[in-house]
């Protein structure tokens, strides 16, 4: 196998016969185009989830309701959850991958080339397929992104479509993450030993496994609601001899590798760039490489703590508790690493550094607050309120954007070859920071105080708080069209990048031109 | 001076400015002010969780403030370190760069550091779930279904056994659609709240009648998902007499957020006689199942109970929110045979929003269809009486006989 860079190579020629126009993105198999057309898909699902939010928000400024009914809110609700998570956070860190990893690990493209036009290209109809729903007769679903029976079956054909969205996206998902696998284990250059290989090819590898273990789960659990509602099974009716609390189960197997799938690429970016803007190298590497592992593996014992109200033995109860409590350590070692990389190194502050430290300090915020809800007691209270809402927001906002955020500024000199509006960025980065804590962290008062998520209207005690996170949700979300216009100003043009544009950074993308030339590593490079 | 102004101003805006009709310019702005004298106002704010009044309740609140001080600690100590790194080494100072990459003695050290901090908490947090799950030798056993989009509380066992509510949202329409100022516990009241006496063990028994609804009262520290075709159970032991409101956590539909749970702890005096009202209330109840009811009558009790239980859905005019919830005038099933209409209202739709409506009584139930068959237009002169309601119940078919005296009494 470790032949088929080489061979691959040779056989090119140096002639790019490529079609041009629409037809060139359509049939590339070129892992830049393709890496290229992940990101603006996740940036345009980005903004459709975005306006689904501030819709939300914009419902629940005041008590009353004023703008959408309560069937909209609900199917708003769920669909922004679906977006985001599939359509939005996962394509992006899969952009990211494509572009980089070859280049991390000296390959002259993923492993299938083609494989890899068609994992992209399942996209776009899913992604269809879940905002039509909000147009068919019935309208999307309102159920929430978890999707628990038997409210799942009362829903209309808009129900459906997302059953078949999240089908296609589970597919594209295997297979890019098949494709990752084969490429950064046979096409790494000579001398990249899997423990040279830069961490965010690490932190993805164990991703890829972790979707590949995981997705067919969520496919199955969809695929006997689908026959639930169609084709007259009990799966998860009791009166059929179901039990609605197995859909829990078999989602949250999937659902909760799925939450460190969203994080740990992220993770890996923040490995990147630490280093880089700290000009010193990554403390504890392998340590990293094991507590990755780590999570992963733990990921899988975890899931029933999304479940402590649905009622189990205290048996149960404790194991899921003692279980969640352990993934802290792993954790903490990861912060620990990355305090310790900046610990007496020469640190600057541009923004992929920023976003970094950004992710570093609320993403440990929102793990401090997951350890508060691991403990069973105090879950009982705070599930399903705002508390848990504040709680994910932190990790899968402040650490899986703010993350993606950081890996854009960080490489973007590379794709486009200049370089960005360093200022605006700097913007981007203080107006993201301060609009995303008025929206989420006023969110935990709301929760300890017993708002339940999920609801369109609410009592009087709850209004304030509502109405901050209100605006600070619009700010964020104004906010992140300036990310768009800086990626549109850079890719028109700017100061020139040079091949290396941050001095502290280490690794084989650097050896390559900004911009990166259409093909690169036709002859593997070796590294030493 | 100017801070007492503030406060006026901040006050107005949440109490008053809220049921007004205010600009969004003058909201907004309003806003813009409590972000920035956020400090101000903090005795006006719920920060914290609310103190919970019972024993379990206390622990969890004790065992959330440990939980609390012990990450702040860590996060300000780890935190601390970082911004000092971050300002002792940044570049235009630290000319002296390290290049250390490894320590096996500290990665030792800061993994098994935090695994004791989690021991620590750990073992205050098994001792709390074990006292949780105990609900053995209950005072007062009480059934709670969950109906979109209201309670149902059986009395199963104790004082009081026998006791049948239902409880609805009472908040009127008007104050959802801002139409009228919003009441003090807007959302958060009930027309039957639950009744129990202080100081006693009450076992709460969750079960649903369709979707999965979960109870949840944070001040008696209970949440239990009520899932439909299973028994899952709670408890707790008020300490304080009071009314303690909470809602429905899980989401359960179309007004999963307009199913509030209002628990009212009462003496036990208080109860006794609470308990003696009921079951008079219940002995002289009006609807008799065994008379046979005049159509006035029957429309007249019908238009109630179509308020209560169907109107969210099908709407006050009948007309519904198609496709979702279809309209009632001159509907196939309201206007066609009278067994489909009973059926429907006995066992709900399969694969819609249509739920089952057994959970009301007889006399409910022939009071709806002869409702909606004489109402908006419908004029369909085929209606059931209670008893036969009781028949297809108990497995029969509506009598002929019954049906022609219901014309009989139509004309």
């Amino acid at each position: 196998m470790s032949s088929i860079p080489h061979d691959h190579a040779h056989g090119h020629d140096h002639d790019h016969h490529h079609p041009t126009g629409l037809m060139r993105w359509i049939t590339t198999t070129n892992h830049k185009d393709i890496g290229s057309m992940y990101l603006w898909f996740s940036f345009i699902m980005f903004l459709a989830g975005g306006v689904m939010a501030l819709t939300i928000r914009a419902e629940l400024f005041q008590p009353g309701l004023q703008v959408v009914n309560p069937e909209l809110f609900n199917a708003l609700t769920t669909l922004h959850g679906l977006v985001m998570v599939f359509g939005a956070i996962m394509p992006a860190f899969v952009g990211f991958a494509n572009w980089m990893i070859p280049l991390m690990i000296g390959a002259s493209d993923m492993a299938f080339a083609r494989m890899n036009n068609w994992s992209f290209w399942l996209l776009p109809p899913a992604g269809l397929l879940l905002i039509g729903s909000f147009f068919v007769p019935g309208g999307a679903p309102g159920v929430g992104w978890t999707l628990y029976p038997p409210l799942t079956i009362q829903m209309g054909m808009g129900m459906d479509m997302a059953i078949f969205a999240i089908h296609i996206l589970g597919m594209s998902s295997i297979m890019g993450s098949i494709n990752i696998i084969t490429t950064i284990l046979n096409m790494r250059a000579p001398g990249m030993t899997l423990m040279k290989m830069p961490l965010f090819c690490w932190t993805w590898l164990i991703t890829a496994y972790l979707l590949i273990a995981v997705m067919p789960v969520l496919a199955g659990a969809v695929t006997m609601l689908l026959t639930d509602r169609h084709f007259g099974t009990s799966f998860f009716n009791a009166a059929g001899g179901g039990d609605p609390v197995l859909f829990q189960h078999i989602f949250w197997f999937f659902g909760h590798p799925e939450v460190y799938i969203v994080i740990l690429p992220g993770f890996g970016v923040v490995s990147q760039v630490i280093p880089a803007f700290s000009r010193k190298p990554l403390f504890g590497y392998a340590s990293m490489v094991y507590a990755t592992a780590a999570i992963a593996i733990l990921s899988f014992v975890v899931w029933a703590h999304h479940m402590f109200t649905a009622g189990m033995p205290v048996a149960g109860l404790l194991f899921f508790m003692y279980a969640t409590m352990l993934i802290a350590v792993p954790t903490g070692v990861k912060v620990f690493n990355w305090l310790a990389t900046m610990w007496r190194g020469a640190i600057t502050f541009e923004a992929p550094m920023l976003f970094s430290l950004g992710f570093i300090f609320l993403f440990t915020f929102g793990g401090f607050s997951g350890l508060v809800l691991s403990i069973v007691a105090i879950d009982i209270v705070l599930h399903d309120t705002y508390y848990v809402v504040a709680h994910f927001h932190y990790t899968m906002v402040a650490g899986a954007l703010f993350s993606a955020y950081a890996a854009l500024y960080y490489w973007l000199p590379k794709w486009t070859g200049h370089m960005y509006d360093e200022t605006l960025a700097k913007w981007h980065f203080w107006l993201s920071l301060i609009f995303f804590n008025i929206t989420f962290f006023v969110q935990h008062f709301l929760g300890l105080a017993g708002m339940p998520r999920r609801i369109p209207d609410y009592a009087l005690q709850f209004a304030e708080f509502n109405l901050i996170s209100t605006i600070g949700a619009f700010g964020f979300g104004i906010t992140q069209l300036l990310a768009l216009y800086i990626v549109l100003k850079c890719i028109k043009g700017g100061e020139k990048a040079p091949a290396k544009p941050w001095d502290g950074a280490e690794g084989l993308e650097w050896t390559v031109p900004s911009p990166a030339p259409y093909h690169t590593f036709e002859e593997p490079p070796v590294v030493r | 001076m100017a801070l007492r102004a503030v406060k006026q101003f901040l006050k107005m805006d949440v109490r008053t400015v809220m049921n007004h009709k205010a600009t969004w310019w003058a909201r907004a702005s309003a806003a813009t002010a409590a972000l920035v004298f956020a400090g101000v106002a903090h005795a006006e704010r719920q920060l914290n969780m609310k103190l919970p009044v019972t024993q379990a309740g206390q622990t969890m609140y004790d065992l959330h403030t440990l939980m609390l001080v012990i990450c702040a600690v860590i996060f300000v100590g780890v935190f601390g370190v970082m911004f000092y790194s971050l300002y002792a080494h940044r570049k235009s100072v630290n000319k002296n760069v390290a290049t250390f990459h490894e320590s096996h003695l500290v990665e030792v050290v800061w993994t098994v550091i935090p695994f004791v901090i989690l021991l620590v908490m750990a073992f205050p947090a098994t001792k709390a779930i074990i006292a949780m799950r105990d609900t053995s030798n209950p005072d007062l056993t009480i059934k709670v279904t969950g109906y979109q989009w209201k309670w149902g509380y059986d009395y199963l066992k104790g004082e009081g056994e026998g006791v049948r509510l239902v409880s609805n949202l009472s908040t009127p329409q008007d104050q959802i659609f801002d139409r009228t100022a919003k009441g003090e516990n807007y959302l958060l009241e009930v027309d039957n709240p639950l009744v129990v006496p202080v100081g006693k063990k009450v076992r709460i028994l969750t079960t649903a009648d369709d979707v999965i609804h979960a109870w949840y009262v944070p001040e008696l520290a209970v949440q239990q998902d009520a899932t439909p075709g299973f028994i899952r159970d709670t408890w707790f032991k008020a300490e304080k007499v009071g009314t303690y409101r909470g809602q429905c956590a899980k989401l359960c539909g179309k007004d999963h957020a307009y199913m509030p749970i209002v628990v009212n702890v009462v003496s036990e005096a208080d109860y006794a006689k609470w308990v003696g009202e009921q079951k008079k209330k219940m002995a002289a109840a009006g609807d008799n199942p065994d008379k046979t009811w005049t159509v006035p009558e029957l429309v007249a009790r019908g238009e109630k109970a179509f308020a209560a239980n169907c109107a969210a859905c099908h709407q006050a005019n009948g007309r519904g929110l198609p496709p979702a919830f279809p309209s009632l005038v001159g509907s196939k099933v309201v206007t066609g045979p009278v067994a489909g209409h009973v059926d429907i209202l006995l066992n709900g739709r399969a694969g819609t929003a249509m739920a089952s409506f057994k959970q009301l009584s007889d006399v409910e139930l022939a009071a709806l269809v002869a409702y909606t068959r004489q109402s908006w237009g419908n004029k369909v002169d085929e209606i059931v009486q209670p008893a036969d309601i009781k028949a297809i119940r108990e497995g029969g078919k509506p009598g002929k006989q019954a049906a022609a005296k219901a014309n009989g009494a139509a004309s």
